[in-house]
């Protein structure tokens, strides 16, 4: 098995076996199968490329091709104990709106994202004064599918707007775990996980 | 099992039944004519019952007897194929109201010793399976791995995963729906009464006349096969060519190929196929909404199911677009069923799930193997 992603390698270490999962934007469900592997969870699985689905069906996972735009409100309340938003937050045309809905499909959501204020990002567009092109961001400014870039900082003074509680963050630089401290300086990935509050 | 004269190619069996229909009436005895290729294992755990569609039949790989041609899914079903008599119980079955060997309005009544004719009783789609069902006990399958069916046959799976729930282990649901919708029913009407505007119709009594509703059988179909194709997949095949002639006739001869193609499409259909059977399925058709027997809910259809299921929807199919198969998925998904789709790119339209369609093969073995099939 290849190793999994780490954002995705923290997500499938902290879901408890026996746990109903809906996983959105998932790829080629490379979680899924994991999370199936490990713990024996019969995972959901939403994606929008359809290259994507047919191949996470062709691994026996139950993939649904939709959009996290439109389609996630067709899943009851609660139908879930964990919604996954995976590197796919950026990606949506409202991230709010998005939220709001994992946090009505799932008693909890884990949400990963590449953060945009990682230090080699910010001295990218400070020296030169063009958009970010790295490794972690390897897209041009008009072929990017992350039209919604957000910041660590950014991202935990939405949730507390939004009125969520925060029940675990992890932070990654380079394929490793690091700390909370600086992160939204230092770390290049973000996995945050989610609860409504009661 | 090979002595057993139950299963094998070209079968035909008559059972008491009876089929309980929706109307409210018992249909006894029924007639089947089915087939059936590969070999159920040991603990009957590999049959695959396949649902053709509209004007298909039993002959899903095996060759037609009246047009001589290949089965009509062969190239998803066969040696080497994702569903494979090589490892799979493979049954096909005429379905009740059709013309190929199972009763429909052409079969003889036994109470009149005549075809039924329009005295054969309005059925449904789920009459259909249920039919399916008392020759599955006949041959002795309770369970069956995978139901498959595309158009009709796809209606055919979804309507066994909700009447059958504990006999379905999982459903491939290709280029369909759950329900007709009022353009479906509309163009069904246009066809029906090209049927019955025809004069040799005789009110259905037709058989043994010299005089068949050939003229109309034929309009209907051509009308139905427009709508198999896609406005896309017309231009590309015959875009505005003329048929064997350099210039317009300036009469209502076949100028245009595709007038041609349509006329040939028609008179091709009525050597195989019965103008009442095209009635009876029709209306089973437009009757089928599977929501209504469950308050107007579709999730309520699959209520704490076990089955798996897999749509398949192809972009440029207008008779049963994607949307169609969406609203499935979105009642799958809140009876929280184990449930795939993805839609697929094809200009051919709805008529893509019987053409070369490598990722659906790719997508159906998959999900076949990834159940242990």
């Amino acid at each position: 098995m290849t190793a999994l992603r780490p954002d995705l390698a923290v997500i499938a270490d902290t879901i408890p076996a026996g746990a109903r999962v809906l996983d959105i934007g998932c790829g080629d469900g490379a979680l899924m199968a994991a999370l199936r592997d490990r713990k024996g969870i019969d995972a959901r699985g939403m994606e929008i490329d359809p290259v994507n689905v047919a191949n996470a069906v062709t691994r026996g996972l139950a993939v649904v091709q939709g959009d996290a735009d439109a389609d996630l409100a067709d899943y009851p309340d609660n139908a879930f104990d964990y919604a996954v938003l995976s590197q796919t937050l950026q990606t949506t045309r409202r991230p709010d709106l998005v939220l709001d809905q994992l946090l009505r499909i799932g008693k909890q959501a884990f949400v990963s994202f590449p953060n945009f204020a990682q230090w080699k990002i910010r001295f990218a567009h400070m020296f030169g004064g063009r958009m970010p092109v790295t490794k972690q961001l390897p897209h041009r400014w008009y072929d990017t599918p992350n039209i919604h870039h957000v910041t660590i900082d950014d991202f935990k003074s939405f949730v507390k707007e939004r009125g969520y509680a925060i029940d675990g963050e992890w932070y990654l630089a380079g394929e490793k775990a690091r700390g909370a401290g600086m992160a939204n300086l230092l770390a290049e990935h973000a996995v945050f996980l989610l609860r409504r509050q009661a | 099992m090979g002595e057993d004269g139950r299963f094998g190619l070209d079968r035909r069996t008559k059972l008491l039944g009876p089929v309980r229909l929706d109307s409210g009436a018992a249909f006894a005895p029924v007639e089947f004519a089915y087939e059936t290729y590969g070999t159920l294992n040991a603990d009957k755990s590999n049959a695959i019952l396949i649902c053709h569609a509209l004007t298909g039949d039993q002959y899903v790989a095996s060759t037609h007897p009246v047009t001589g041609k290949p089965g009509w899914w062969t190239r998803l079903v066969g040696e080497g194929k994702p569903v494979d008599p090589a490892r799979h119980c493979i049954i096909c079955i005429n379905v009740l109201g059709s013309c190929m060997g199972s009763s429909g309005p052409a079969s003889f009544d036994p109470g009149t010793n005549e075809p039924y004719a329009m005295d054969f009783p309005v059925i449904t789609i789920a009459d259909m399976v249920r039919a399916q069902a008392i020759l599955l006990d006949h041959l002795g399958i309770e369970r069956l791995a995978c139901v498959i069916g595309g158009s009709m046959g796809g209606m055919q799976a979804l309507t066994w995963a909700s009447l059958f729930p504990d006999r379905v282990q999982s459903a491939i649901v290709i280029a369909s729906t759950a329900r007709h919708s009022a353009q479906n029913i509309a163009f069904h009407e246009v066809g029906r009464q090209a049927i019955m505007a025809d004069p040799n119709w005789q009110g259905g009594a037709y058989y043994g006349s010299l005089d068949q509703p050939d003229a109309g059988l034929a309009v209907a179909r051509m009308a139905a096969h427009i709508t198999y194709l896609s406005e896309a997949g017309l231009t590309e095949k015959f875009g505005r060519q003329l048929q064997d002639r350099e210039a317009k006739t300036f009469g209502f001869d076949a100028d245009f190929q595709v007038e041609s193609y349509l006329r040939y499409q028609g008179l091709s259909f009525v050597e195989r196929f019965d103008a009442n059977s095209y009635l009876y399925i029709t209306r089973a058709m437009d009757y089928y909404d599977l929501a209504e027997e469950h308050g107007g809910i579709l999730a309520n259809a699959f209520q704490g199911t076990r089955t798996r299921f897999c749509l398949i929807s192809f972009d440029s199919d207008w008779l049963y677009p994607t949307i169609e198969s969406k609203r499935v998925v979105q009642a799958l998904n809140a009876a929280g069923a184990a449930a795939s789709f993805v839609e697929l790119s094809s200009p051919f339209g709805h008529d893509a799930f019987l053409l070369d369609a490598p990722e659906m093969n790719r997508i159906v073995d998959g999900f076949l193997k990834a159940g242990g099939l």
